[in-house]
């Protein structure tokens, strides 16, 4: 019974990540990688990627010493942890992955100041044993993944008629260069809040039907 | 008592030593980290020279590296050593077609700009006495702003036939009424003045030498 309850605790920690509080979709977390490499498919999974790698590390070490660090420093010892794994992340992606890393640009070191990763360790890691703080992460970066590929996979088709590089269409198609461009991002990520925001009240209405 | 000890907060000790070892193992992690890449980001980089000097210097085939040594451009032998990480003496390299002529210098150089260094490379054509070609090797100049030194087509563009007499100046937008004029442009002024600068100063201080290297040949 207690392991039935525990499993159910840890698959809903993970599930909530990916859909239900999706930190793009719903939190509109996270904007400025969100809307600025998410150009084509391949960046969009680049930048989750790195961000997944940063989160979930982060959130293993903070709770492993949640008990060891004061609450006075604790912002502050949050900071050096995330910004130690963001510097590993860069130069391991400048190693095996340089044409990446310059696509990527300045934004691999901006994951620092990304809002969706400090909240997750103020907001959880903090709070929570290990393991569950690393379902979180695993499960808020993937969700952070799925978004920025939703993104850059929408821009690259309309933008520039291709998905990982792969030609879609035939000659004729005319590709909207606006969706590559900073407007798209913008344009897109509209879309698709309007979307998931359209969504949800669709299933809010049918649980009030049902009388849930 | 315990809630009250709680109450009053962690000693200021406490408070330091816990952001004294997380520093430290940041660090240890860090250069370990660093140790473990930098052979390969310094592969990496090497062949991203290689490539920007034949982007730089269109037309050409192969490329022999000139170091400065005692104030005298000599040709490096080995051609393995001419792209592989930077040694203390500088370095340009020269362009040849596949006929074997002389068609110009990709000349290295960086200059600080809005957030950091910006590293690029240029050709020099000392025929024309002009600059041929232009790219960024590395930059964290703000994305959006100052990446547009990257990005914008015209400003790039315009640094392909950019002439070096009597000096390079930046003007701004749409004054440009001579060839050796190079627009700054609009939302990222301070990185295209750095590039501009750092054309100047760097074409400026490598000319005698390259004089003297044609000279000689």
């Amino acid at each position: 019974m207690k392991n039935t309850v525990e499993a159910s605790r840890y698959r809903a920690e993970f599930v909530k990540g990916l859909w239900k509080e999706n930190p793009v979709f719903v939190a509109v977390l996270g904007m400025c990688p969100a809307l600025a490499v998410t150009n084509t498919a391949i960046n969009g999974i680049a930048m989750g990627g790195a961000t997944l790698f940063v989160l979930t590390f982060s959130s293993l070490l903070v709770s492993s010493f949640r008990k060891l660090i004061p609450k006075e420093v604790r912002i502050t010892t949050f900071v050096i942890i995330i910004a130690t794994f963001v510097t590993i992340v860069d130069f391991l992606l400048q190693a095996f992955m340089p044409a990446i890393h310059k696509e990527l640009g300045a934004f691999v070191a901006l994951i620092v100041v990304n809002c969706l990763i400090l909240g997750r360790q103020e907001a959880f890691a903090f709070k929570n044993p290990v393991r569950l703080a690393v379902v979180d992460a695993l499960g808020m970066s993937l969700g952070f993944s799925f978004a920025l590929f939703c993104l850059g996979a929408i821009r690259e088709i309309l933008g520039n008629g291709s998905l990982f590089g792969i030609t879609l269409f035939g000659p004729d198609f005319e590709p909207w260069i606006v969706m590559i461009l900073p407007p798209g991002g913008f344009l897109s990520l509209g879309f698709l809040l309007l979307f998931f925001n359209w969504l949800k009240q669709r299933q809010e209405k049918k649980g009030v039907e049902n009388g849930y | 008592m315990v809630e009250l000890q709680q109450n009053r907060g962690s000693s200021s000790l406490r408070l330091i030593a816990t952001l004294g070892v997380a520093g430290l193992f940041s660090g240890l992690a860090l250069v370990a980290v660093f140790l473990f890449t930098r052979p390969l980001i310094e592969a990496n980089q090497a062949e991203a020279l290689r490539i920007a000097i034949f982007q730089v210097l269109p037309g050409s085939e192969s490329y022999k590296t000139l170091e400065l040594n005692a104030k005298k451009l000599q040709l490096l032998s080995n051609e393995k050593e001419s792209t592989g990480p930077k040694k203390s003496n500088p370095r340009i390299y020269a362009g040849y077609s596949k006929s074997g002529d002389l068609l110009g210098f990709a000349i290295p150089g960086e200059e600080p700009g809005f957030q950091d260094k910006i590293k690029a490379i240029f050709g020099y054509d000392p025929e024309q006495r002009m600059l041929i070609g232009f790219e960024v090797l590395d930059t964290k100049e703000t994305p959006g702003l100052g990446d547009k030194i990257i990005k914008d087509k015209y400003f790039r563009s315009s640094l392909t036939t950019l002439k070096i007499d009597p000096k390079i100046v930046a003007v701004k937008p749409g004054q440009k009424t001579a060839a050796n004029q190079v627009e700054t442009i609009t939302g990222a002024t301070i990185s295209s003045k750095t590039v501009i600068r750092l054309l100047e100063k760097t074409i400026r201080w490598w000319l005698p030498s390259i004089n003297k290297y044609l000279e000689t040949q």
